[in-house]
């Protein structure tokens, strides 16, 4: 089985995020980077389907050269090729997707597994997207994954409930927590990762579809305020939902 | 000047132990954090991560001494290489650097007591055999021990031999066939005794003060036995008891090292633990500055967080900027081992390498364990009441550091040894410390002579250090003429020289990290900051101490000459620090904690 996962490098999450200059983009000076939390999912299952089916795994990032951290992290947990679409500019989901597109077809990858979204952009898209380029099926958000020859069985948690769905490889998947329990690397394989490979290419130029005009953090949280429930509290909330918070 | 280690096929260049109190190294030449490799650091990743996911969410199941919940982790960290980290590869390890150790333990720190049970097993637990076992001892246990099949502890320690440990009475007799030793005695506080099934023991053969030796005992011969669980302040998830052995029949293949090296085994042993202790107890002291940061920006009081108050800032200020330095400290020596070791193979040389450092690494225990207690109990005093509270993580944090002055030889101990240790390697000739002391006595004479400015980055700072090194080679010169022989039974002067000297250490390691970092283009404005109220308090703190010292065993004229001197030594320019740590501050609420990483 030709096994392709998409992982990419996004800030720690403990990290307070400061904007950048630009304002469009967030300030990486001093920024810790990590392997994005539910790619580790998608590499795990990615090399779980290995160890049942047999094939290969190929880990792929869209980065600069730092993303090659990740790709190490994958190298270590055992992957057997490590490939880096070196691209400095950030692009966006449509652009990361037709790079990740191109890379699934030329190895003729079997099923595509990435991570449910990337926890610095959240924009959720990469995965279809690239299925869609790919015009195969795509399963988001599962948390449990079957194939048998090549029929594929995913669950999917929804509020209240899961959905089951069917689908025949080759398709997309992007893992939800809960899908497996990531493997740690072993320290031995940590050590032989830095002598393997990473084979780079140059991203293809694709124009972005779209544009970031403008990064905001949150907020300050206000202060609050708690009304008791007699009769005059709620005649205080309504007027304090018309004229201070002014939603009603 | 360079020191040379002789090894059997090389000879390598490298500074010697104590040498920075002679010479200032090179900023390129100091090994520091900014320099780990992407290996090191995806292992302190995957440790960290280990830690976060696997062991801190158990920590309260821990603390009950579920059985059999140490052992799994011991052995998950086994299967992840964890514990062959200092083991060779035909024994089932990877013998990695010791820096990997080092930052190991630190990642390990955040796991409480378990971060004990780790190092009783890795450290001093499977380290005697590492380093004194035959090929026979080592193919049988390492591989073992590396995957924690079977688990170790280190049994020195008697209930009437502590600090003076060679003072035990547990006595091992050789059998009338000459087969076994027959092992008699108790020994205390034994790290990992509820379930370690090797114990290195040191016992007496024929109870002779000359014979003390180490063992191999196994838990399931007959005779040993364990007592019940201590009741501790803390890293109350670590099993600690007295283990007691009755005839026990010991075969004299489980002999470690030869009859008489059980001394040279347990120092050697204890020194290779100090650094991983000092490391470690800088990943708590790190941990628990994250813990205060975060609680106090959230908590509340007169209409805003307390973080926004000065005094509150000053405390986390204070944490990050004393981390810095022993950072700096605990990696530079750490840099300083790994070099001196090279590609030695074998495991006595290498042992005579880390006893190289013997000084840096007692060194490290004190300065780490110090600030380690320092940092949780700021942090409590962060929390207010609710640090009281058991339910808050600061609370564990604040009782489990407490031991860490005590083991490994107690604070006070390797207080001792530190200057001990420099004298005894200036007469030996291992040190060119005499021919300083004259040079500085002349220096501090003749004014003219000072060389101690510098213009560098930090150059003030690193002024200051010149002097401090200056004020060590004078005290220690006056003090061991004064009192010669008897110079052992001025304790309280040598603590005063030994912290002197740990100030030194730790100043001009902090300001060569930062020079290295900003030769190499990296950003330093933070880093120089900590700098600059870091030595200033050393240069206040070394004034009263030097003074301290120097009014034991100086008087009349001579006192005036010497306090005069020490004032032109200690003189340093006026600092804003109350600025200096409000941008400390700043930093470390915006990072959530540490406001460095690597
Ligand atoms: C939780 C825990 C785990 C431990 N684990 C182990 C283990 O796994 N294996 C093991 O062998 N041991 C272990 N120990 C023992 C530990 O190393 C000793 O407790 C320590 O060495 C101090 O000895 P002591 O308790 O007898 O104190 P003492 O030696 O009685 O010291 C009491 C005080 O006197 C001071 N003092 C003693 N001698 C001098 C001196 N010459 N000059 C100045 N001051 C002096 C000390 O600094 C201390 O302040 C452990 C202890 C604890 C509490």
């Amino acid at each position: 089985m030709n096994i392709l996962v998409g992982i990419s490098q996004v800030p720690d999450t403990a990290t307070k995020i400061a904007i950048g200059a630009d304002g469009t983009s967030i300030d990486t000076k001093g920024v810790k980077f990590i392997v994005n939390p539910y790619d580790e999912f998608a590499l795990e299952e990615g090399l779980r389907l290995r160890e049942k089916h047999g094939g290969t795994v190929t880990a792929v990032s869209v980065g600069g050269e730092s993303a090659k951290e990740v790709l190490r992290t994958a190298l270590a947990m055992q992957v057997d090729k490590a490939i880096l679409v070196k691209s400095e500019v950030n692009g966006d989901s449509f652009a990361v997707a037709k790079q990740l597109a191109d890379v699934a077809k030329e190895i003729a990858a079997d099923i595509v597994l990435f991570g449910r979204q990337s926890v610095d952009y959240d924009s959720f898209q990469v995965p279809p997207m690239v299925a869609e380029l790919l015009d195969i099926p795509s399963i988001t958000m599962i948390s449990k994954l079957d194939i048998v020859g090549t029929s594929v069985t995913a669950e999917r948690d929804i509020e209240g409930g899961k959905e089951t769905i069917s689908a025949s490889l080759p398709c997309v998947v992007s893992a939800q927590k809960g899908l497996n329990e990531p493997r740690y690397p072993k320290l031995p394989d940590i050590m032989k990762a830095k002598s393997k490979p990473i084979e780079e290419r140059p991203a293809s130029t694709i124009a972005a579809r779209t544009q970031v005009i403008g990064l905001d953090l949150p907020l300050a949280k206000g202060k609050g305020t708690i009304l008791g429930d007699t009769d005059a509290d709620i005649t205080e909330l309504l007027k304090l939902l018309h004229e201070e918070a002014k939603v009603i | 000047m360079k020191g040379t280690i002789m090894t059997a096929e090389t000879e390598v260049s490298i500074p010697k132990g104590g040498m920075f109190l002679i010479e200032q190294a090179l900023p390129e030449a100091i090994f520091t954090p900014e320099d780990f490799s992407d290996e090191l650091k995806m292992i302190g990743q995957t440790t960290e991560n280990f830690v976060e996911n696997e062991i801190v969410p158990i920590i309260p199941r821990l603390e009950k001494l579920e059985a059999g919940l140490s052992e799994d982790l011991l052995r998950k960290l086994g299967e992840m290489g964890l514990l062959g980290i200092e083991i060779a590869e035909e024994y089932g390890g990877i013998d990695l650097p010791k820096t990997a150790s080092m930052l190991v333990a630190e990642k390990l720190a955040p796991s409480g007591g378990f971060s004990t049970t780790f190092g009783a097993h890795q450290s001093i637990g499977s380290l005697p055999i590492v380093y004194f076992g035959n090929p026979e001892q080592k193919a049988k246990y390492l591989p073992k021990l590396a995957t924690a099949e079977i688990i170790g502890a280190y049994a020195l320690t008697e209930p009437n031999a502590g600090s003076d440990a060679l003072s035990g009475t547990t006595k091992a007799t050789l059998s009338a066939d000459g087969k076994h030793y027959i092992l008699e005695g108790t020994k205390m506080w034994i790290t990992n005794a509820g379930f370690a099934n090797l114990f290195t023991v040191f016992a007496k053969v024929d109870g002779a003060k000359e014979k003390f030796s180490a063992f191999l005992v196994e838990r399931d011969w007959e005779g040993v036995s364990t007592g019940a669980e201590e009741h501790k302040m803390g890293i109350k998830s670590s099993s600690t008891r007295m283990v007691m052995f009755d005839k026990v029949k010991v075969p004299v293949e489980n002999l470690l090292g030869e009859v008489g090296q059980g001394p040279k085994i347990a120092f050697n042993i204890l020194n290779t633990g100090r650094f991983k202790l000092g490391a470690g107890a800088l990943g708590g002291a790190k941990a628990a500055l994250g813990i205060a940061a975060k609680y106090s920006l959230e908590r509340k009081q007169f209409g805003q967080t307390i973080s926004n108050f000065g005094m509150m800032q000053e405390k986390l200020a204070e944490i990050a900027l004393r981390c810095f330095a022993v950072e700096s400290v605990v990696y530079r020596t750490a840099g300083l081992i790994d070099d001196a070791i090279g590609e030695e193979t074998d495991g006595f040389k290498r042992l005579k390498c880390i006893e190289e450092y013997a000084v840096e690494c007692s060194v490290i225990k004190v300065l780490g364990s110090e600030i380690l207690d320092f940092a949780v109990d700021e942090g409590v005093q962060i929390h207010g009441g609710y640090g009281f509270s058991a339910e808050y993580a600061i609370e564990r944090a604040y009782r489990d550091s407490r031991i860490q002055r005590l083991y490994e030889g107690t604070n006070e101990i390797n207080r001792m040894l530190i200057p001990g240790m420099l004298l005894k390697r200036a007469i030996k000739g291992d040190l060119p410390l005499l021919p300083a002391a004259q040079r500085i006595s002349r220096e501090v004479l003749d004014p003219s002579l000072d060389a101690s400015a510098d213009d560098g980055l930090l150059g003030e700072e690193m002024s200051v250090v010149n002097n401090l090194k200056k004020i060590v080679l004078m005290l220690s010169g006056a003090a061991a003429m004064k009192f010669g022989p008897k110079l052992d039974h001025e304790q309280e002067v040598l603590a005063r020289i030994a912290d002197i000297i740990m100030l030194t250490y730790a100043s001009e390691s902090a300001i060569l990290r930062t020079r290295k970092i900003a030769a190499n283009g990296g950003e330093t404005a933070l880093h120089a900051n900590m700098v600059r109220v870091y030595v200033h308090d050393a240069a206040e703190k070394a004034a009263t101490l030097a003074r301290e010292a120097v009014c034991r065993f100086v008087e009349g004229d001579d006192l005036t000459v010497y306090l005069s001197t020490l004032r032109r030594l200690t003189k340093h320019a006026p600092v804003n620090t109350v600025a200096l740590r409000r941008t400390i501050a700043k930093a470390v609420l915006e990072a959530n904690g540490y406001p460095l990483h690597y």
